[in-house]
């Protein structure tokens, strides 16, 4: 193979693709975000409405049954699953988004400010996050949902939809800055950083082209265990019925759903078993792809925890 | 000064950091929880309810007051349950949190330890297998998912143990089982790579070379060496314990610290949720300060 002409990221692209758990892994991830994006759109079934008689088993009519309402859960487990895809990839987007700049101001400028700011992230790590996450959201509830309700009550969901992005990235980020601001201070010590500075490079370029381009690998790294950690933190919300709101699905609502549909009187399964597996399937597919992206960036330690 | 001691030093500071942020983020909010009782008090009543629990008063006053009283052990009266102090219903509950969260402490570390030295000494056989596989299922089935599917399993279509409740111990196997699970398989896989690390090292090669059995090796120069990384990751998690234990105990109705919690936010019961938070934050510190400690004391190259 010709490894001298190839570039870091080429081979590391080339070690994924030999990968044959991360490539279903992503296989499997495309094709739920297509389905899950087009599928409602094409079935014309209103996933918040009855479109049957109640609890029907699955067969050819409802792929997956119906629930408590007639509500086709196919269509309901598809939202649900396009809402924790969103909900993963925008809040890791806003963990990113903090972390990296955290990390970047604090390990660049270094001295009083960085011990200041790292000091803060040991303080917020030693906090129970989702306490803290719930905290958020019953202010979001209290303080907002009142106000919208009687200017613009439809937006209600997205704005919930929202909160709950942005409160779970912001407690997934602290990770994130530490790792960052060690990358940062080791790099700022290195020729090409200092040979940039001597000629003048303003401090933002120097972070945009200098630093950021050294930074992708390990913020992908650390990115592949955010992603599932907050999938997951939605659904646990969503569960506890903290997260997003009926009618509106998330798998967690659904998982929910079908756990109270537990009796032993008459065993609902599919309400259940469908949602839940497909959550199953989804955490499967986002780890086979972390692990697959860090044995590719970091071909040294494949299958380290780095926890 | 030790840097234990500095670790127990920042204990208050970091409770009163939660205190005074959960006490404004859940004050500043307009509209206090008496503003949702179903029928519309009068004015009397509403000022009487707010002079009751200090509502009228300026808020630094109010803040003061919490503070003062915090730092007596008074968590104050709890708002939705109005016959009864925050304080009264943590001591009801949280023995039986502790109970659910010992419990499963019990099986991640009686399951995980032994699962994690047989995989790492037969790496390939059933034990490494099981080991991969309960890894497997502790990283794609949440909580949430596996405590339903084990009732729908266990419970309602093999009838072994029942559904919900809290009392006997055959109540106790579903709810442990589920939230142990998770951890065992944490436990195992961090315990077979502490002992593929520690088999490779030159001590081992020594005890073996004076002619110990291999027993004696395994037992007193592998798995205690390999357990410093378990017990290093003992803080993190008891804190995914307690976060587990939320979803458990709502799946399987148990009355414990998380059922209520999680209840508090729907009746917006404020001083509730502010002893909570203070008592899980409280809990967090004291953990994870146990779990370095302990980790201290099995490796002194820690910290030094």
């Amino acid at each position: 193979m010709n490894t001298l002409s190839s570039s870091p990221g080429r081979l590391a692209l080339r070690r994924f693709l030999r990968n044959r758990t991360a490539v279903s892994g992503l296989v499997f991830l495309l094709l739920a975000t297509v389905v899950s994006v087009f599928g409602p759109w094409v079935m014309a079934i209103d996933p918040n409405q009855g479109s049957g008689s109640p609890f029907v088993s699955p067969g050819a009519s409802h792929w997956m049954g119906t629930d408590i309402h007639g509500r086709d859960l196919f269509s309901r487990v598809l939202v649900g699953t396009r809402i924790s895809l969103l909900v993963g990839a925008v809040g890791a987007g806003v963990s990113v988004l903090i972390g990296v700049s955290w990390g970047l101001v604090s390990g660049w400028r270094g001295g009083r400010t960085d011990a200041w700011m790292m000091r803060l992230v040991d303080v917020l790590y030693a906090l129970p996050t989702v306490v803290w996450v719930m905290l958020t959201l019953t202010l979001f509830e209290t303080r907002c949902v009142g106000w919208l309700s009687e200017r613009w009550p439809a937006s209600i969901p997205a704005f919930r939809l929202a909160a709950m992005m942005v409160s779970l990235g912001s407690v997934s980020w602290l990770t994130m800055a530490r790792i960052v601001r060690a990358q940062v201070l080791s790099l700022r010590e290195r020729p090409f950083i200092l040979a940039a500075q001597s000629i003048g490079v303003s401090p933002v370029r120097l972070m945009l082209r200098h630093f950021l381009p050294h930074l992708a690998g390990v913020v992908i790294v650390y990115l592949t265990l955010t992603v599932p950690a907050v999938v997951l933190y939605e659904s646990f919300l969503s569960f506890l019925g903290l997260g997003v709101r009926p009618p509106q699905a998330s798998l967690g609502t659904l998982i929910a759903d079908g756990a109270s549909q537990l009796n032993s009187v008459r065993v609902r399964w599919w309400l259940l078993v469908f949602p839940a597996g497909l959550m199953t399937l989804m955490l499967a597919a986002l780890n086979g792809v972390g692990e697959g992206l860090r044995s590719a960036f970091e071909p040294r330690d494949g299958n380290g925890d780095r926890n | 000064m030790r840097p234990w001691m500095a670790r127990v030093a920042l204990i208050p500071v970091l409770l009163w950091v939660v205190a005074t942020l959960s006490f404004f983020l859940l004050r500043a909010v307009p509209g206090g929880p008496f503003d949702r009782e179903r029928a519309p008090a009068s004015r009397e009543v509403e000022a009487a309810l707010k002079a009751r629990y200090h509502w009228d008063e300026p808020l630094w006053r109010q803040y003061g007051r919490y503070l003062g009283n915090v730092m007596h052990g008074d968590l104050g009266p709890s708002l939705k349950y109005r016959n009864h102090s925050v304080n009264d219903l943590l001591g009801q509950t949280v023995p039986v949190s502790l109970a659910l969260g010992g419990m499963a402490f019990g099986v991640a570390i009686g399951l995980g330890v032994p699962l994690g030295v047989l995989a790492a000494l037969k790496r390939g056989g059933w034990a490494d297998y099981a080991a991969a596989g309960l890894t497997l299922v502790g990283v794609c089935v949440p909580v949430f998912v596996l405590g339903p599917l084990l009732v729908l399993v266990l419970g309602l279509w093999l009838e072994w143990f029942p559904v919900a409740l809290w009392g006997s111990w055959q109540n106790a196997v579903l709810p442990t089982l589920t939230l142990g699970l998770y951890f065992a398989a944490r436990v195992a896989r961090w315990m077979r790579e502490g002992m593929i690390e520690v088999l490779r090292s030159p001590h081992v090669q020594t005890a073996r070379a004076k002619g110990l059995s291999e027993t004696a090796v395994i037992l007193r120069h592998v798995v205690p060496v390999a357990l410093v990384p378990v017990i290093s990751y003992t803080g993190p998690m008891l804190a995914d314990l307690l976060t587990g234990s939320f979803v458990v105990e709502n799946v399987f109705q148990i009355p414990g610290t998380g059922a209520f919690f999680i209840n508090s936010f729907f009746s917006r019961d404020y001083t509730m949720m502010m002893g909570m938070v203070l008592f899980y934050s409280l809990l967090l510190q004291v953990l994870n300060l146990f779990s370095d400690l302990l980790l201290r004391w099995v490796d002194p190259r820690v910290g030094s």
